[in-house]
């Protein structure tokens, strides 16, 4: 592969057509690839040691200012705490993924029914979700009157207060997202050759210790997927309380922060230097994952 | 929740009939408790949902009353709040607007993963290993973080503001698709190539011809969870498309709120018809959409 040209005879035109080829057909994806993902990353890393505003044409070198500033101001650095309710709401849907995964990979009434139930919330539309449970969390609303069956009458504001307001929050992306995760790990989980079950039958083995020894060590690649997308899809929680809060109420995430600073405030140098502290915290955190749960699939390449 | 697969600390039984029937009730007592979480579980998915389906067939006098959001209807057929949620809404504008970008960005997502999958899997050229760890690192970059830069280069094409902004950012940063060809495209014997390349066929040819047709299965869980992908999105309309005609379905449903602020039973009407289309899809393909999304996730 790595010899010169010249010991494999002159450059006839059918060879500059054999070199020529793979990238006529990878010219428009390179093209897009780096239009709409390098360069970017590039401006915005250079952008976040400037005080530019978004529109001046003027942008002054002001060195690590914007992350002194995102690092030091409370209520900047605040958003991450929100993050916690995702991550923890995270853990939640994760284990109920898997506990209703395993269930359904047996035989049940129904089974294909309660599948669709539970997988079918990822399918909605952020903006109809949002609404939904803003109805559902209306003082008076459907929360309210589901409790009011059980006795518990009154109207609360689950939206209302900060700790409140983030816990309903997270309860939506609960809501929402854990079909995913029940839908991966269900496939997962069916690609075991039953054989395995059998066996494990035959020596006696209950339900719990085919999920420990058989179930948990098939999925585990599937698994550690879902943890690294549960850690940055609760850094990067946007629609939900954009849509539900406005980020009012102390429910503003790091995205929603960052569009407000940009686009809103016109602190370009700021948003973009809080970009870069997302990127770099998500980039981190998936390859301390790869280094504690090495990957079985490196055929990548 | 794991209670129901673990046994309970069983009593000491000789008989070994006993035995028998303490392991049946066993079973039995694990069973109901798994209908009743899976049963409890469809109840939290499926309420939320169904107060909303009621309110939109309220009137605003009804709504007014007060019987609480899971009364029921006077009259099941009132279908007054979605004429107002469609009409005033401009829900035909957004569906044909989603329709227009859907169209376009899938087949720019299935062309462009197609061919990239096909130049690195068939050729050996030199750059090939530092051009798939272009394709690879790109995946870790997730796109919320990056939106600040990107908005200014589609501003520099002049796309701000129009339909193809979106067409594009969707086809040109989607990697996860060219993976998924990548996958599949591995399964397909190069001696078919081979065979094409000695009738005559030259690379296109073969790529048209040969490739793109055997590549269905992968294409079809492209166009899914593109196709959801893109209806369901909000964040990229929202922030290149605000002129008001421009609306999709995600930013018209939106803006609708604005006016209607406290009037749940239009909203209601709205958010029911967003979600009846993807539950018609939902009920005829549900099983290419579980394959789609296993297949989607896990490359």
């Amino acid at each position: 592969m790595g010899r010169s040209t010249e010991d494999r005879g002159p450059v006839t035109r059918a060879r500059v057509w054999r070199l020529v080829t793979p990238w006529m057909f990878l010219a428009v994806p390179l093209a897009l690839l780096i239009t709409f993902t390098y360069v970017p990353v590039a401006n915005m890393i250079s952008d976040s040691f400037t005080d530019w505003d978004g529109v001046s044409p003027d942008k002054n070198f002001v060195g690590s200012k914007n992350y002194v500033e995102l690092f030091t101001r409370p209520e900047l650095f605040q958003v991450f705490f929100v993050s916690l309710y995702y991550l923890v709401a995270s853990v939640v849907q994760i284990t109920l993924a898997l506990y209703f995964a395993t269930v359904l990979s047996f035989n049940l009434k129904f089974r294909n029914l309660f599948k669709g139930i539970l997988f079918f919330p990822y399918l909605i539309n952020g903006v109809a979700v949002g609404f939904v449970f803003l109805y559902f969390f209306q003082p008076g609303g459907t929360l309210d009157s589901v409790l009011s069956l059980f006795g518990a009458h009154g109207h609360h504001f689950w939206l209302g207060s900060g700790r409140m307001a983030n816990t309903s929050l997270s309860g939506v992306s609960v809501w929402r997202f854990m079909g995913l995760n029940f839908v991966l790990f269900l496939g997962a989980i069916q690609s075991i050759p039953g054989e395995l079950y059998e066996a494990s039958e035959l020596d006696g083995a209950n339900r719990w210790q085919q999920f420990r020894h058989i179930i948990a060590p098939g999925i585990r690649p599937v698994l550690s997927l879902s943890v690294i997308l549960a850690i940055s899809g609760s850094l990067s929680v946007f629609e939900i309380p954009y849509i539900m809060t406005g980020g009012a109420a102390g429910t503003q995430t790091f995205v929603i922060q960052t569009v407000k600073l940009a686009f809103q405030f016109n602190k370009m140098g700021l948003a973009s230097a809080s970009a870069v502290a997302l990127l770099v915290i998500i980039l981190l955190v998936t390859w301390l994952q790869r280094l504690l749960v090495p990957d079985e699939r490196t055929d990548l390449v | 929740m794991t209670s129901t697969l673990v046994p309970p600390p069983g009593a000491k039984t000789r008989d070994l009939s006993e035995q028998d029937r303490s392991a049946h009730t066993r079973r039995t007592v694990a069973r109901t408790l798994t209908y009743v979480s899976l049963v409890a579980a469809s109840v939290v998915m499926l309420l939320p949902l169904f107060a909303v389906f009621l309110t939109s067939l309220k009137t605003s006098r009804e709504l007014a009353q007060d019987g609480g959001a899971l009364s029921l209807p006077h009259n099941w057929l009132n279908y007054h709040n979605y004429v107002t949620a469609f009409r005033d809404g401009k829900m035909l504008s957004a569906f044909w607007n989603t329709s227009f970008i859907l169209l376009f960005s899938i087949t720019g997502t299935v062309l462009i993963g197609s061919m990239a999958a096909y130049a690195i899997d068939r050729y050996h050229f030199r750059m090939r290993r530092p051009v798939v760890a272009l394709f690879l690192i790109g995946t870790l970059v997730p796109s919320v973080t990056t939106q600040v830069a990107t908005f200014r280069i589609i501003n520099d094409f002049g796309l701000f503001d129009s339909r193809w902004a979106p067409i594009l950012l969707y086809t040109g940063t989607d990697i996860v698709s060219i993976y998924i060809f990548l996958q599949f495209i591995r399964g397909i014997p190069v001696s078919l190539d081979e065979a094409a390349r000695i009738d005559g066929a030259n690379s296109f040819t073969i790529y048209w011809r040969i490739i793109l047709p055997l590549l269905k299965p992968a294409i079809a869980t492209v166009v899914i969870i593109k196709g959801i992908t893109v209806y369901n999105d909000f964040y990229i309309p929202f922030l290149y498309m605000p002129s008001e005609n421009l609306g999709t379905i995600s930013t018209s449903l939106f803006r609708f709120k604005g006016p209607y602020g406290a009037h749940w039973e239009d909203i209601s009407a709205g958010a029911i018809l967003v979600i009846v289309p993807t539950l018609v899809i939902f009920l005829f393909l549900q099983r290419f959409i579980y394959n789609g999304f296993t297949q989607g996730a896990t490359k």
